[in-house]
């Protein structure tokens, strides 16, 4: 079972800010689910390797060639405030 | 002699270099060239973390990282892929880093320093790829901001990050172990030390009996030791005060010359790493030997060289190579005139009238230490004036010839000489007096009215041999 | 039956593209089944310029529904989410470069489940797509827009994208045939990510052959996309009515608990149907078949929390107001992402984090090991797998909505392929109760060939694809 408490500090983590009547009910739902996922540990997998990419694939790269960056004009059309070319955003602390 | 280290310092660098000779970003074909440009003009959607972007790795950033294992002299792993490390942070446009985790490219190295008490080894633990964020302006100051101002230029530059074992003692082994970084670094030709946030330092200390901190944003050499040696005082009070050393990062505030703690709700982390399913593994091991082949001669080597190859001393080698650009300028003056002189004139000379004004060699031309080192052994200047020349040059500007003509530098003739050591033995009787009386400073003095009078034109030793021929013939 | 591309090339030819693109504008105005997020406004322009410029691409004048997490240059990318509307991208995605190469016309972006975190197109900012079987039903999910679109005839085809059954749960749904490419087999550059792992851009069509004249043009080889797969094409060179000899395999863990006696019936129907056709099949077992749905989920999540951290109302998309840099993001996404996406980020976060690492992902990943194993064993034996696509015909919408892991059930057949990474077409194979149920033909990795013949000739045989949502003409 996880607590509200445990909620809170993965919404943090997540930067998902949670009011105080939703982590309750967030807590009950992520438990249910958790409480599914736990049938894993009846799977024996010793000695199994984890499975990260499907596909048979190794050493791909680019050359070091340079190619178009986007226009300034372009990359800051869908940012909400921007200032002198540069992004802005509240303070950070 | 052995460095007794009376307060247990135990120093851990980490140590991000910008792999900044590299045409184009870590995962994507963006220029590297953007120190000079406005604001968010060097990205594209894969640098500036556009929804959908993926991300495709510069080969040549896997062979520099190699390169820098080879030269650190590490192990270079096999196989290896990119983790993320996950965190939220305004200049991080994915919300995560995409860095390597488990499996450095390079591991287990060492590098030799000059120590607190002789050759000093530090053991590099690692080094990693990874991709820098973007930079961050707060408007006011980070912690009274009014506002962040956000350029991605510098996001997915591909950086090494080095981690050494905490095996520096003082602050200053820390400064010299830095210094010996970049000159391997530079010699490398992966990186451009000059160029802006190249190179950011993350410092780990700890005294005996203490739990250890993390300094961060250290962004140069001279700031590594005074963040450090205010970091040990900090340290040492507070063990004198009986109380304990506490594990946390400190941020270094250069203008103020303190570390401050960082301790926030934002800096708490658990990053979560997992291997990125964007891009796959790679396997490298093979390429080791090919890029063994091609790496260039590291600075130890070079010394070595210079040692041997012209004849000079160690305190002249190990000055001229502890910078390539210094080094390379030394063996094309070299090329052109007497090895020996160019040792002196460019480590002993040049290098120090660069150093008092923070300038570097590219201030100053092969051709006109040649010029002026030919004009010295040929005897047509004196070694005084060669180094005004070389001051006037650096302050003023002007060819050499140009300013032995302006300034009257020219070595005068003998007899001019002549006449004035015979007229300030006349004019200074009390003095000649008091050397007889076995004062050797009064010499001294004549010797200096000497060069007044020929307005330090004339050669000093030889004047000093002139007076006491002088003196023995006609005063005695 | 509805029109396909060669019936298109036909009426290109006769008429325009114009006529074209307008007439199916024109059905897309009087439809409310709510499958476009929006309508590309220079759709006609787009028409025009093949007309005017006679360009003979394989798809020259074809309109296309775009699913809304495929980016589009100039055209809104939202992926049905609050936090990205009003987002509009300044590239395009490489699928798009190719269609656009091929003369396609864009027309419109097509509804999905939030980020494509559902299976029913319930989760969307915009609302949920109505299935044009029956407008009380889902149209399935997450790609429910693109497979009611291509069912209600407002496309000929459309594109869609498959993290755990996303394109093969809406052809089911909505009566469409829909494929989920190899991994690999598809550049995923553009494409939003949910699960970059799992997720493969897919056609869908009313026909197996315009499934396969899609993928000739989208499955190139990419090098923007580090896992795109250099590979033999030629899908509609596959597309053959032979399936004599085919070996077909029926995973009995596809026909267990949960599986409606119905849609079971029918599938064995079509497995019966090939067997006249002059193919065999035997049962085979696939034992960790139960484990796919919880270990696909926790690397769905667990990938999801990391690729959705972009999303910080910085850069582009959306913003809250907040104290600080840390808050704003903090309340821009609890304000702007709904609460299944919230759910899943939170769950993926749980399962990376320090301490539950190893039980829920880590193992998640070993026993994705087990299910790949399960496949590769498989296929030693067999040319194909078939089962039901879903487990049921489409659900009512809200029905499954108040329970999330009701929801994620519904996924049991579709994800353990995506797991596997191998390639997996539905296909109509008849009705429940006036409601479509989809067959799955699952190949082996970069055997598409062989599933798109099995389908094809399926399909020659059958009569299922011919018949006609109510109301659409």
């Amino acid at each position: 079972m996880i607590t509200k408490e445990q909620v809170e500090h993965i919404g943090w983590l997540a930067r998902v800010n949670i009011d105080e009547e939703d982590a309750f009910e967030f807590a009950s739902e992520l438990s249910t689910v958790l409480d599914y996922f736990g049938q894993l540990d009846e799977v024996e997998t010793s000695g199994v390797k984890p499975t990260y990419h499907v596909a048979d694939v190794m050493n791909v790269f680019r050359e070091d060639k340079p190619t178009d960056s986007l226009e300034q004009a372009a990359i800051l059309a869908n940012a909400e405030d921007i200032q002198e070319g540069y992004i802005k955003t509240p303070k950070i602390i | 002699m052995v460095y007794e280290n009376p307060d247990g310092v135990m120093i851990g660098l980490e140590i991000h270099v910008q792999l900044n000779k590299l045409a184009t970003k870590l995962f994507c074909g963006c220029s590297t060239d953007y120190h000079t440009s406005e604001p968010n003009t060097h990205v594209c959607p894969v640098c500036m973390g556009l929804p959908g972007c993926l991300p495709v790795l510069n080969k040549r950033a896997v062979e520099y990282a190699i390169r820098i294992g080879l030269a650190l002299n590490c192990e270079i792993v096999e196989q290896t892929q990119f983790h993320r490390k996950n965190y939220y942070y305004p200049d991080l446009p994915k919300g995560f880093q995409t860095t390597q985790y488990d499996y450095p490219i390079v591991s287990d190295g060492r590098v030799v320093i000059e120590g607190e008490d002789g050759e000093h080894v530090v053991r590099i633990r690692r080094a990693h790829m990874e991709e820098d964020p973007g930079r961050l302006m707060h408007m006011g100051t980070i912690d009274r901001s009014r506002g962040t101002l956000i350029d991605y230029n510098r996001s997915g530059m591909a950086l090494i990050e080095i981690v050494s074992e905490p095996d520096m003692r003082s602050p200053r082994e820390a400064r010299r172990f830095l210094d010996k970084l970049r000159n391997i670094l530079e010699y490398l030709d992966v990186f451009d030390s000059t160029l802006e946030g190249s190179m950011r330092v993350d410092a780990n200390i700890s005294i005996a009996g203490g739990d250890r901190t993390e300094v961060k944003n250290i962004s140069s050499h001279k700031g590594a030791e005074r963040a450090l040696l205010y970091e040990i005082m900090r340290q040492k009070n507070i063990k004198r005060r009986g109380e304990e050393v506490v594990m946390e990062t400190r941020h270094f505030d250069e203008a103020r010359g303190v570390t401050i703690s960082m301790r926030t709700k934002e800096e708490e982390h658990d990053y979560r790493y997992f291997p990125e399913p964007d891009l796959v593994p790679m396997r490298v091991g093979s390429w080791v030997e090919g890029i063994l082949e091609t790496l260039p001669e590291l600075p130890d080597a070079r010394r070595s060289r210079f040692i041997s190859d012209y004849g000079m001393v160690d305190t002249h080698a190990k000055a001229l190579t502890s910078d390539i650009r210094v080094a390379d300028f030394y063996e094309e003056v070299a090329s052109k005139v007497d090895p020996a002189a160019a040792a002196v004139w460019v480590s002993d000379v040049l290098k120090g009238e660069l150093n008092y004004r923070d300038l570097t060699v590219a201030s100053f031309t092969v051709e006109d230490m040649v010029k002026i080192i030919e004009l010295v052994v040929s005897g047509k200047v004196t070694e005084k004036a060669a180094v005004e020349i070389i001051r006037t040059i650096l302050d003023e500007g002007g060819s050499p010839m140009d300013i032995v003509k302006e300034k009257g530098l020219l070595k005068v003739e003998g007899d001019v000489v002549d006449q004035a050591v015979e007229a300030v033995l006349k004019e200074n009787p009390q003095a000649l007096e008091d050397y007889f009386a076995g004062k050797e400073k009064s010499l001294n003095f004549l010797v200096g009215q000497v060069m007044k009078k020929t307005r330090g034109r004339a050669d000093a030793r030889s004047v000093r041999e002139m007076m006491l021929e002088e003196i023995d013939k006609n005063y005695r | 039956m509805l029109e396909g591309l060669s019936d298109l090339k036909n009426k290109i030819g006769s008429s325009s593209a114009e006529d074209v693109v307008a007439s199916y504008l024109e059905r897309i105005e009087k439809s409310d089944i709510n499958a476009f997020t929006c309508i590309a406004e220079d759709a006609i322009d787009q028409a025009r310029k093949v007309d005017s410029l006679d360009i003979e691409g394989p798809l020259a004048g074809v309109p296309i529904a775009i699913k809304d997490n495929i980016s589009t240059k100039g055209l809104s990318t939202t992926c049905s989410s609050a936090i990205l509307d009003g987002y509009v991208p300044p590239y395009d995605a490489h699928v798009i470069e190719r269609l656009r190469k091929a003369g396609a016309v864009i027309i419109g972006k097509s509804n999905m489940d939030e980020f494509g975190m559902g299976t029913s197109t319930e989760t969307s900012t915009y609302g949920p797509t109505l299935n044009p079987w029956d407008a009380e039903r889902v149209a399935g999910g997450s790609s429910g827009g693109s497979a009611a679109a291509v069912a209600a005839g407002q496309v000929p085809v459309s594109l869609g994208s498959d993290t755990g059954g996303s394109v093969r749960c809406p052809a089911a749904f909505c009566g469409t045939v829909g494929l989920k490419p190899t991994y690999g087999a598809v550049s995923r550059y553009g494409l939003v990510s949910y699960a970059n792992s799992l997720e493969q851009i897919g056609p869908l069509a009313n026909r197996v052959e315009d499934v396969a004249a899609l993928m000739d043009v989208i499955g190139t080889y990419d090098n923007r996309d580090s896992t795109c797969v250099k590979h033999n094409a030629g899908y509609t060179d596959a597309l053959q009515d032979d399936v004599e000899g085919l070996k077909i395999g029926v995973p009995a863990e596809y026909f267990g608990e949960g599986i409606d006696d119905n849609v079971q019936k029918l599938v064995w129907e079509a497995i019966g149907k090939f067997e006249d056709m002059g193919a065999e099949y035997t049962k085979v077992s696939m034992p960790n078949t139960p484990y796919a749905l919880a270990a696909y989920y926790i690397i769905a999540m667990s990938e999801a929390s990391s690729n959705l951290a972009r999303f910080d109302g910085t850069r582009y998309g959306n913003r809250s107001e907040g104290e600080n840099w840390h808050m704003m993001a903090s309340k821009t996404r609890q304000e702007k992402f709904g609460a299944e996406v919230k759910r899943r980020i939170l769950l993926g976060t749980y399962a990376l984090s320090a301490g539950y690492h190893d039980k829920y992902y880590l193992k998640a990943l070993k026993v994705r090991t087990l299910v790949k194993q399960d496949f590769e064993r498989a296929f030693e034996d067999v040319d194909v797998l078939m089962a039901p696509t879903m487990p049921t015909p489409a659900f009512k919408i809200g029905e499954k909505m108040d329970d999330p892991l009701s929801l994620y059930l519904s996924d049991v057949n579709t994800v353990p392929i995506n797991l596997a990474g191998v390639p997996s077409i539905s296909v109509p194979c008849g009705f429940s109760e006036g409601l479509p149920v989809g067959l799955q033909v699952i190949g082996n990795y970069f055997d598409e060939a062989t599933i798109l013949k099995a389908a094809h000739s399926f399909e020659k045989n059958t009569n299922h694809h011919t018949k006609l949502a109510p109301g659409v003409v």
